[in-house]
């Protein structure tokens, strides 16, 4: 039986049939919905698999080193952009190792469709010279979940699998196999290499370096590399996860004339593709996100003459493949589309209706005549929509937490009135830290918390900030008399702006936490936070 | 057989839902089926599209490579213009005639359907109205995929058997109104000659 499911949802299933007993992540676009998936299993609940969010990135894979460390399979997952936040566990724990199985899924968005960067994980696993897997579809990504786990536990290495938005948000059939069962608890023999003291940490850094030709050795047997090679020798193809489907789309009918090289596990197999070099006249690499293969063949082959991909300008180096533009790469005709009709027009995102930001900007927007513009420090969540019209009223955007310590160091250099506008999400995730940093030195900043108890973004979430954001605040030095809190309503309008300004002319740190629940939580979440609430009082 | 569908609207419409149905029913008629769609952010009353492919062999792209789309079907003008690059030569348009205007710089709604009217194979069919004399202005996709249902590759009672299914949680009165909805599509293409607006 075929079950139709996500690539998110292909894996989270392969990874409860793997085996875990836990799976610890932060929601981010394109990968949430694989922790969803295992939050609402069936399954997983009569296994009392762990399935909570987590408040950042960082602390979701040190648990889960934590659960590897007991023997147990632990999975970890995240956004590109979320594995710079725990990059330091991520590029620890390689020299570490693991004792039960841990993967690390990284879901990656080439395009932006809803981030604000490219960037390439691929590079993150070599940089921390770990396996990394690359699944071209849904079946593959469910199947090499239990390899990732059986791999990972072998080399004692975490392994990094990685997928692309196209793949995580893509639907297909998918056969399922039997479930493994978990792990006992099991500590490891030897927990010095997990204390990364100096004298440990040598040891087992040189270890890690030593695992190489292993790790060479697992990719060149590799089923999921598999090298076809036929008698027209003209053009050779390197296809590397979901590289390999637009090739295919292409190719699939025709494939006697093609040697196709289809990379799914890294480090790259060093034979196969030297086998594939020797015998084509040119060589295409079809990758998406960075030209990361492409640059090693570059390398191995001082002749980079007949490679050719993304540094050759025969694919674009920003933005997804598509069966087209692979088409044109391998020198296939296709039509040049049509321009789309004069009549139709961007339609962007929007806050919803009856978002309580859309009156939290408007309080925001009344204040700025009087503070000067350009002084709205932002971040990420849906709140970022105040950077576009008819808002207008953020100006920057860098990374989960950056709005706090951005007007920090604004006010540093001496901007009078800076203000900081973070969710309570992503105020946990990493905005509370930058606000003991302003609290230290009392920095002339107003931070803004826009609290609509959930993760709204990414579908609203549990938000871990929930009912307890006044006594974090408190708790980090944040003066009483200067921790208001609004409800962001119409009819608050006039004593919302009265707040802010006199907020906004305080000498040192203030913060204003506004409160009003996102429109889009459910009934059965508001009742949560109910309890939630409760609980705490 | 390979049979390409773009799917199209705004964040909320629903355009997962009818892809899931479409979906299910393809599965269940021993199709290969790849669906991708559009999640996050840019849900929000923002533009949303959904590629399907059903195919009676392996489907290797999750997107449709550009001009092999054979049929848009959209719940709503602008959003189904949007795509129009991506149709084969001979490929169907449907579309809701309901706009959903939500940007001050919307176009006028009658060169929208003068541009849709100019393919040959098109079919504007006025699914809000339908889901509202139904009693539940939410079945507006049903509709539409009651009117869409004779260009699909895949039977008619499997469509029906997938409604069924993906309401199995929701009461039978909920079934039920799916499926009335999805028939007076049916009839609404049948009986569709030419848009009056």
């Amino acid at each position: 039986m075929k079950n139709l499911v996500l690539g998110n949802e292909a894996l989270a299933q392969g990874a409860i049939d793997a085996g875990i007993s836990g799976v610890y992540a932060y929601p981010g676009t394109p990968s949430t919905e694989i922790t969803e998936y295992i939050q609402n299993s069936k399954i997983a609940k009569e296994l009392g698999l762990h399935a909570t969010w987590s408040v950042n990135e960082k602390t979701a894979m040190e648990a889960a080193l934590g659960m590897s460390y007991c023997g147990k399979r632990a999975l970890t997952v995240m956004k590109h952009v979320g594995l710079n936040v725990a990059s330091d566990v991520f590029m620890n724990m390689a020299v570490s190792g693991i004792n039960g199985g841990l993967v690390v899924v990284v879901a990656d968005d080439p395009s932006m469709h809803s981030s604000q960067n490219e960037q390439d994980s691929r590079f993150y696993g070599k940089f921390a010279k770990v396996p990394i897997l690359e699944p071209s579809n849904q079946q593959e990504a469910y199947n090499m979940m239990h390899y990732a786990f059986d791999l990972s536990e072998e080399l004692q290495l975490p392994v990094l699998l990685r997928l692309v938005t196209r793949l995580s948000h893509s639907k297909s059939g998918v056969v399922f196999k039997e479930r493994r069962c978990q792990n006992g608890i099991q500590l490891p023999v030897n927990t010095d290499r997990f204390a990364l003291i100096p004298s440990n940490a040598k040891k087992q850094y040189k270890k890690l370096v030593g695992k190489r030709e292993l790790l060479l050795q697992a990719s060149e047997k590799s089923s999921w590399n598999k090298l076809g090679q036929h008698k027209d020798r003209s053009l050779g193809i390197v296809a590397c996860g979901i590289g390999y489907n637009y090739v295919m789309e292409n190719l699939a009918d025709d494939l006697e004339f093609f040697s196709l090289l289809k990379i799914s596990q890294y480090p790259i197999p060093k034979k196969k593709l030297k086998k594939l070099y020797k015998e084509s006249d040119e060589v295409l690499v079809v990758e998406e996100g960075y030209p990361l293969v492409e640059e090693i063949l570059n390398d191995y082959f001082d002749d980079t003459r007949k490679i050719t991909g993304k540094l050759t300008g025969h694919l674009p180096e920003t933005g997804e493949l598509t069966p087209n533009l692979v088409a044109k790469a391998i020198g296939l005709y296709r039509k040049e589309p049509k321009p789309v009709s004069d009549l139709v027009v961007a339609r962007p995102p929007q806050l919803c209706e009856g978002c309580g930001h859309i009156d939290l900007f408007k309080v925001i927007q009344e204040v700025i005549p009087s503070i000067g513009q350009k002084k709205v420090f932002g971040d990420i969540g849906c709140y970022a929509l105040g950077a576009l019209a008819p808002m207008n009223t953020i100006n920057t955007l860098i990374d989960m937490g950056a709005s706090i310590t951005m007007a920090k160091g604004a006010a540093d250099a001496g901007l009078d009135n800076a203000i900081a506008i973070i969710g309570d999400s992503t105020f946990t995730h990493s905005g509370m830290t930058g606000l003991l940093e302003a609290v230290n030195e009392n920095s002339p900043i107003t931070v803004v918390i826009s609290d609509n108890s959930a993760v709204a973004m990414t579908g609203a979430q549990e938000s871990l900030a929930t009912g307890r954001l006044k006594e974090i605040c408190l708790g980090l030095g944040v003066p009483a008399d200067h921790l208001k809190q609004i409800v962001p309503l119409k009819k608050n309008f006039k004593l919302n702006v009265e707040i802010l300004k006199k907020e906004i002319n305080h000498k040192g740190v203030s913060v204003i936490i506004s409160e009003r629940p996102c429109v889009r939580l459910t009934r059965e979440s508001k009742e949560q936070i109910k309890q939630k609430l409760a609980s705490l009082n | 057989m390979t049979f390409n569908i773009i799917l199209s609207g705004v964040g909320g419409q629903g355009i997962l839902t009818l892809a899931s149905i479409i979906d299910i029913a393809a599965l269940n008629d021993n199709l290969f089926v790849k669906q991708s769609e559009v999640h996050g952010m840019s849900q929000r009353g923002g533009a949303v599209q959904c590629h399907i492919r059903i195919a009676d062999k392996q489907i290797y792209s999750d997107i449709i490579p550009e001009g092999e789309t054979d049929l848009i079907l959209s719940a709503e003008p602008m959003e189904l213009l949007r795509h129009i690059p991506s149709l084969k030569k001979k490929g169907w348009i449907i579309t809701d005639s309901s706009t959903f205007e939500n940007i001050v710089n919307y176009p006028d709604r009658h060169e929208l359907y003068k541009q849709i009217k100019t393919h040959w194979h098109h079919m504007i069919i006025n699914a809000k109205s339908c889901a509202k004399d139904l009693g539940n202005s939410k079945i507006c996709n049903m509709v539409l995929l009651g009117a869409a249902s004779s260009k699909l590759p895949i039977r008619e009672e499997k469509i029906e058997a997938a409604i069924n299914y993906y309401f199995r949680e929701k009461s039978d009165k909920v079934r039920q109104k799916n499926i009335e909805a999805f028939r007076l599509g049916q009839k609404k293409a049948k009986d569709f000659t030419e848009f009056v607006y």
